[in-house]
C-alpha cells in the first residue's frame, strides 16, 4: 500500500483570533486505511479533518490529495459526515441524499437509482419520502452517511459522527460502517474521543494532544477484519485499549506540563 | 436498522398519516371555532340588550342589529371604499414583499450593500409614518399614490429584517457541505439560504400583512382625502362628522374583518408551506 490518499506536510493552522489549532502536523493516510484521530476536546482533530476536506486554508505547510488530483475533475471524491446529521429539514430523505449529485448537475431521474442504492446500503429502504423530523437520531445519521457515500467517494471523513447517539445504536452503526468500509474499499479518517470506538474501528490510531494541536502517537491496530462482538470482548481488544488509553494519558500530561 | 428504530419510525409515520387525515383531533378543532364564536355571540347579545334596555340613542351607540343593517344599506358607499382600502393594502404588501425580499438578498450577498443601506432602512422604519405622511402628500403625484407609499414604507421593514435574519441563520455545517460539493453561489442561495429563510420570511409576511392595512388606514386619515376615490378611513371620518354612528361602526367592522381575513390568509399560507417540516407547524403528541 504505497498510494497515499491524503498527505499533511508540516501543516500549521492558526485561527484569526490567535488560537493555534494545529502545529507542525505531518501525516500520510494510505488508500484503504481506516485511521482514527483520537484526542481530548480542543486538540484540533476536527480542524485537521476539515482541512483534509479542503474546508479552510492552512496557515503553514501543505495538504496534498495525490489521488484526487489524478482522478475525477469537478468532484472532490471526498465524503464528509458531520458531528450532527446536518440534514435539510425542509427536504425529504431522498432530496437530502440527492443533494451532492444535484449540486453537480445530476437530474432527479438520473440520480434516483444511485440515491436508492445509497439508502439501501444504510438500511433505509422505504424511507425516501420521509422527512428528517420523522426519523430517530440513528436513522438521521444513516441518512447523513448515505448522502456522503452517494457520490462514491474514495476518502470518507467523519467528524465524531456517532458521538450524540446512545451506545446500542452506536455499536450497531460501528458494525455497519465497518461492513461498508470493507465492501466499498474506502479510505476513512474518523475523528472520535472514544478510545474503545477508535480501537474497534481502525487499523491505525493517531493520538493528538492540545495547545497546540499535534500528533503525539501513531498506533497500529493489527487485529484482522471482519471485527465483531467477539473482537469487542477479546484479550487483544483489551490490550489495544490499554495501550491507546496510556498514549492518550501521555498526550494529556504533555498538555498539562 | 435496529428493531427499535424501525418500530419507532413506523409509529411516527402512523401518527403522521393520522395527522394528514385530520390535522388536529376533531374536538380540538371544534373548540377553536366554537369558543371565540360563543364569546362573540354573547358580547353582541349583551350589547344589544344594553342598548335596548337603557334606550341608548342611536347617535351615541347603535345596537349591533342597526350596525348590521347599516352595512347592508350603506353598501353602495362602504363597498367601494372597502375595495379602495384593500387595493392599497395589497398593492403595498405586494411591493413590500418584492422589495423586501430583493433587498434582503442583496444585503446578504454583499457586506458593503448591507453597511450602506441597512441603517437607512431602519431610519425609515422608526420614523412615525403619520409624521412623514404630510411630506409624501406634497411630493406624490396623487393622494392615492401617497397613501400607497406610506403603506409600503410601513409594510416593507418587517419583510426586509426578517428575511435578512433568515438568510443569515443558515446552519454552518450545511454551508460547509454545499461548499464541499462545489455549490455555486446561486445553488447555495436557492437550495439552502432561501428554504432556511422561509420561516423567518413568513413571520415577516404575517406582520406586514397587518401593518399594511393599518398604514393604509392611518395614511388616509393623515391625507384627509375625500371624494369617490376614498377608502374606509375617510368614510369613517365622514360618518363621524355627520353623527352617522351606525355607518361609523359598520366601517369599523369592515376594517376589522379585512384585518382578520388578512391575518388568517397569511397564517394559512405559512402553515401550508411549513407543515411538513418546521417545528412551529408540527402538531405534537406530548
Amino acid at each position: 500500500m504505497t498510494s497515499p490518499s491524503v498527505v499533511f506536510d508540516r501543516v500549521d493552522k492558526t485561527f484569526s483570533n490567535g488560537t493555534v489549532a494545529l502545529k507542525d502536523v505531518s501525516l500520510t493516510v494510505q488508500k484503504g486505511e481506516f485511521v482514527s484521530l483520537l484526542g481530548p476536546s480542543g486538540c484540533g482533530k476536527s480542524t485537521a479533518l476539515r482541512l483534509a476536506a479542503g474546508l479552510g486554508e492552512v496557515s503553514g505547510g501543505a495538504i496534498r490529495w495525490p489521488r484526487a488530483e489524478a482522478g475525477r475533475v469537478g468532484q472532490s471524491g471526498i465524503g464528509f459526515v458531520f458531528q450532527e446529521p446536518t440534514l435539510m429539514p425542509w427536504a425529504s430523505v431522498f432530496s437530502n441524499v440527492w443533494l451532492p449529485l444535484r449540486l453537480a448537475g445530476t437530474s432527479k431521474r438520473v440520480a434516483r437509482h444511485e440515491v436508492m442504492d445509497a439508502l439501501s446500503l444504510v438500511g433505509l429502504d422505504g424511507f425516501a419520502g420521509a422527512y428528517p423530523r420523522e426519523l430517530s437520531g440513528g436513522m438521521k445519521m444513516r441518512v447523513s452517511i448515505a448522502r456522503a457515500l452517494v457520490t462514491r467517494p474514495e476518502l470518507l471523513l467523519m467528524d465524531e459522527p456517532f458521538g450524540a447517539l446512545d451506545e446500542i445504536t452506536r455499536f450497531k452503526l460501528n458494525d455497519e460502517l465497518l461492513q461498508l468500509w470493507q465492501s466499498l474499499g474506502w479510505t476513512v479518517i474518523f475523528v472520535t474521543h472514544s478510545v474503545f470506538e477508535s480501537v474497534y474501528l481502525s487499523n491505525r490510531i493517531l493520538v493528538m494532544s492540545a495547545r497546540p494541536g499535534r500528533i503525539t502517537a501513531d498506533i497500529p491496530i493489527d487485529a484482522p477484519y471482519p471485527r465483531d462482538e467477539s473482537f469487542r470482548s477479546s484479550v487483544d481488544y483489551g490490550g489495544y485499549c490499554r495501550q491507546v488509553s496510556a498514549a492518550l494519558h501521555r498526550a494529556m500530561e504533555v498538555r498539562a506540563a | 436498522m435496529t428493531a427499535l428504530d424501525s418500530r419507532r419510525a413506523a409509529r411516527m409515520r402512523a401518527v403522521q398519516e393520522d395527522q394528514s387525515a385530520h390535522q388536529r383531533p376533531h374536538s380540538e378543532r371544534v373548540l377553536r371555532i366554537a369558543v371565540p364564536l360563543a364569546i362573540l355571540v354573547a358580547l353582541l347579545a349583551l350589547w344589544e340588550w344594553y342598548v335596548v334596555a337603557y334606550e341608548v340613542p342611536h347617535y351615541l351607540l347603535p345596537g349591533p342589529r342597526l350596525v348590521a343593517q347599516a352595512i347592508v344599506a350603506d353598501w353602495a358607499v362602504l363597498g367601494p371604499a372597502l375595495m379602495v382600502t384593500l387595493k392599497i393594502t395589497f398593492s403595498a404588501l405586494a411591493l413590500a414583499l418584492v422589495g423586501g425580499v430583493l433587498l434582503a438578498v442583496i444585503l446578504v450577498q454583499s457586506r458593503w450593500a448591507e453597511l450602506a443601506v441597512y441603517p437607512y432602512a431602519v431610519v425609515l422604519q422608526v420614523t412615525p409614518i403619520v409624521a412623514v405622511a404630510p411630506l409624501i402628500l406634497v411630493y406624490a403625484p396623487t393622494t392615492q399614490s401617497a397613501i400607497l407609499i406610506c403603506a409600503f414604507i410601513v409594510a416593507f421593514f418587517p419583510v426586509l429584517s426578517n428575511t435578512t435574519q433568515g438568510l443569515k441563520s443558515v446552519d454552518h455545517n450545511l454551508l460547509n457541505l454545499f461548499e464541499l460539493n462545489g455549490a455555486s453561489r446561486w445553488q447555495t442561495l436557492f437550495l439552502l439560504k432561501v428554504p432556511s429563510a422561509l420561516p423567518y420570511f413568513l413571520t415577516g409576511l404575517r406582520i406586514s400583512g397587518g401593518l399594511a392595512l393599518i398604514a393604509a388606514v392611518v395614511a388616509e386619515f393623515a391625507a384627509g382625502s375625500a371624494g369617490a376615490q376614498s377608502g374606509l378611513a375617510f368614510r369613517i371620518l365622514e360618518a363621524q362628522f355627520r353623527l352617522n354612528m351606525p355607518r361609523l361602526f359598520a366601517g369599523l367592522v369592515l376594517i376589522s374583518a379585512a384585518g382578520v381575513a388578512i391575518f388568517a390568509t397569511t397564517s394559512l399560507i405559512s402553515h401550508l408551506l411549513l407543515r411538513r417540516w418546521h417545528e412551529s407547524a408540527v402538531a405534537r403528541e406530548n
